[in-house]
């Protein structure tokens, strides 16, 4: 059998050096429609694939990008006051003590309003993810910033615990490691004499995940909290915030913060 | 004569400085236990974030700026008497800004992160430019010492004087920065911040000055020149005035707009310890009475300058106590319009009541004044050399 059938290469390379002169007009025109169906392709799918890509985190090496503005729309008709699934969630989620004092972790809380009429508003308040942060400003090592996507966080590693952030901070949205810490979560390293404030769950939205209290408060059947990019107009962040009427809190600041309120 | 004039004997010295490296100690032991412990161990907390430390801070650096205007007002100004008081002016300006930043330091979350502060800096920030302007501070008036006090450096005198003088007032400046350029609360945002900080740096500064430069003379066995204090302590009437005038224009044209009206009524009505601390310690025994001393006809004695100004500087920190935590215990206006209450205190008052930590730290700021000034009269020409034609001798010179 061997020896009827002559060695495979050797025969393609026969056939290809008696065919080389008539296919060469052939082979040019099936790489140019090659060439064009690619070019098609990517036409086609490279939008679809940024706004994947920009709707669904990034890659861990990349930098966060500009073109994303992480926010967080709280529909205050859909928030219940006895509920506190995102304070509960937010504790487990960073390891923070449930027992609250003067001197804990708050990185949420529930603010209860009463107006002048008797009316009540149970108002979910945590970092406001500034586009202008008077916490960023202040600080002098910089160790608070913003991230290209809106997120402000504090730098553990230069905050030097001098409190000026959370004089600044018209939310009271920042609070103070006031004691060593225990149960500390990898994902989310804390340190004692550090300020610390909502971090918008960045180890899980860097991961394609939404925030803790986002993902607790759906699961408790309220889905008072929209998670989102506010520069998508297909996220549901963007639609509702350009459908309905939302405001900031303390707008007269113009923070232009990333979290929004409907119903306030 | 000099030995009698400028060096206490050496057994008062070393009393002295062993008592102000006591209160030094007790200072570190405090901010070894904070860093150790945590804040949880003073009284400062999420609302209160800012407490006694940053009075005592606050206050010495204020008048560290503020008693070099002394030697300033020597050197650019050209007067005789205060020309003598420079050195002593420059010394008292370097330890208070040591005992001021020493505070500042220790209270830090991470004061092992100081090396942090020296290398990363936010420009926008004015604690920042603090940073530059404390350390630009110690070395300008270091020079300017050295021009006081090296014969061969005296032609350099005027000019570092008017350096020294221009950063002063550079500095004090950034100081009410950090409370003009928050937005946040009530009791800050203000430009009128700035020139209120320049005065009571003015006032402040001045009053530890005439209370050291009398310590000093009565160690000495002499009285201070009635001429010099005359003039000195109606300087210092001056300033008290100042003082008053920029923090009625302060809380009057804050209580004008009607968001305020809350706040200025919790801080000079209803405030409970703030109100009595800011006219009882403030306006009247820390602002009239001096001035009545000051002021009252008849010759002035060292007795009535030296109760003037000691009052003037417990006014100051009742001032700074009502100005720094009155102001962040009035809760965040941050629902305008409605009621609140959370588990974070939203609505209500921020109580506080300092620590022994804290105080101990405070004083130990105090003691790294007090050490500084006492090492350096000891160590070198300090004691104000009058002219004879306004100094004439008053007492046992031997």
């Amino acid at each position: 059998m061997s020896a009827a059938t002559p060695p495979r290469a050797a025969s393609e390379g026969v056939a290809a050096s008696g065919a080389a002169g008539r296919s060469d007009g052939v082979d040019r025109g099936r790489r140019q429609i090659l060439a064009w169906g690619a070019a098609l392709a990517g036409v086609t799918l490279a939008p679809g694939v940024m706004l994947y890509d920009l709707a669904h985190g990034r890659p861990p090496s990349e930098p966060a990008s500009p073109k994303v503005r992480w926010g967080m729309l709280v529909d205050l008709n859909q928030c219940a006051s006895d509920c506190d699934a995102c304070v509960v969630a937010c504790d487990t989620e960073h390891g923070l003590p449930r027992t609250k004092t003067a001197t804990s972790a708050q990185w949420i809380r529930k603010v209860e309003l009463k107006d002048a009429r008797g009316g009540a508003r149970s108002v979910p308040v945590m970092c406001q993810h500034c586009a202008d942060p008077p916490c960023v400003d202040v600080c002098p090592t910089g160790a608070s910033f913003k991230r290209a996507d809106g997120i402000v966080l504090v730098d553990r590693h230069t905050c030097i615990g001098c409190r000026y952030c959370m004089m600044a901070c018209p939310y009271g949205a920042r609070t103070f490691v006031h004691e060593p810490v225990t149960g500390q979560r990898p994902e989310v390293p804390r340190g004692k004499g550090c300020v610390e404030s909502c971090t918008l769950c960045v180890h899980r939205v860097d991961h394609d995940r939404i925030p803790a209290c986002v993902e607790a408060c759906a699961a408790s059947g309220h889905k008072a909290l929209v998670f989102g990019n506010l520069n998508d107009p297909e996220s549901e962040i963007a639609r509702r915030v350009a459908s309905y009427a939302t405001s900031a809190v303390r707008a007269d600041l113009r923070l232009d913060p990333g979290v929004r309120y409907a119903g306030l | 004569m000099r030995a009698t004039l400028d060096r206490p004997d050496a057994r008062r010295f070393w009393a002295l400085a062993a008592a102000g490296a006591a209160v030094v100690l007790a200072g570190l032991y405090a901010a070894h236990t904070m860093e150790v412990r945590g804040h949880v161990v003073t009284g400062m907390d999420n609302r209160i974030v800012w407490g006694m430390p940053h009075v005592f801070a606050i206050f010495m650096i204020v008048a560290a700026s503020g008693v070099l205007n002394v030697a300033s007002v020597g050197s650019v100004f050209g007067h005789a008497a205060y020309k003598a008081r420079a050195p002593l002016s420059g010394l008292l300006c370097l330890a208070l800004l040591a005992g001021g930043l020493f505070v500042l330091m220790l209270d830090l979350g991470r004061p092992e992160r100081i090396v942090v502060a020296a290398t990363h800096y936010n420009f926008r920030s004015v604690f920042a430019w603090n940073v530059f302007l404390y350390t630009g501070m110690f070395t300008i008036v270091a020079v300017y010492l050295w021009t006081l006090m090296e014969r061969r450096m005296a032609p350099w005198s005027k000019p570092a004087g008017i350096a020294a003088f221009a950063w002063r007032i550079i500095l004090t400046s950034g100081t009410g920065s950090i409370f003009a350029f928050l937005v946040a609360r009530q009791a800050y945002g203000s430009a009128l911040l700035i020139p209120q900080f320049l005065a009571m740096s003015f006032a402040w500064g001045l009053a530890v000055f005439l209370v050291v430069q009398a310590a000093m003379y009565a160690w000495a066995g002499r009285v201070p020149p009635p001429e010099v204090l005359r003039r000195m302590g109606n300087l210092l009437g001056l300033f008290v005035v100042t003082v008053l005038f920029l923090t009625a224009a302060s809380h009057l044209v804050n209580a004008y707009f009607a968001k305020n009206v809350a706040f200025e009524r919790f801080i000079l009505v209803d405030g409970g310890v703030y109100p009595a601390l800011f006219w009882g310690a403030y306006v009247v025994a820390g602002s009239l009475v001096p001035l009545a001393l000051l002021w009252r006809p008849g010759a002035l004695g060292t007795r009535d300058v030296v109760s003037a100004a000691m009052l003037v500087l417990a006014g100051a920190f009742a001032l700074l106590y009502v100005f720094i935590v009155g102001g962040q215990a009035w809760p965040l206006d941050i629902f305008p319009g409605y009621a609140t209450t959370s588990s974070y205190g939203d609505g209500t008052i921020a109580p506080y009541t300092p620590s022994r930590w804290e105080l101990a730290l405070g004083a130990g700021g105090l003691g790294v004044a007090f050490l500084t000034t006492v090492a350096g009269v000891r160590a070198l020409r300090f004691m104000p050399r009058d002219d004879p034609s306004i100094a004439p001798a008053t007492g046992p010179t031997a």
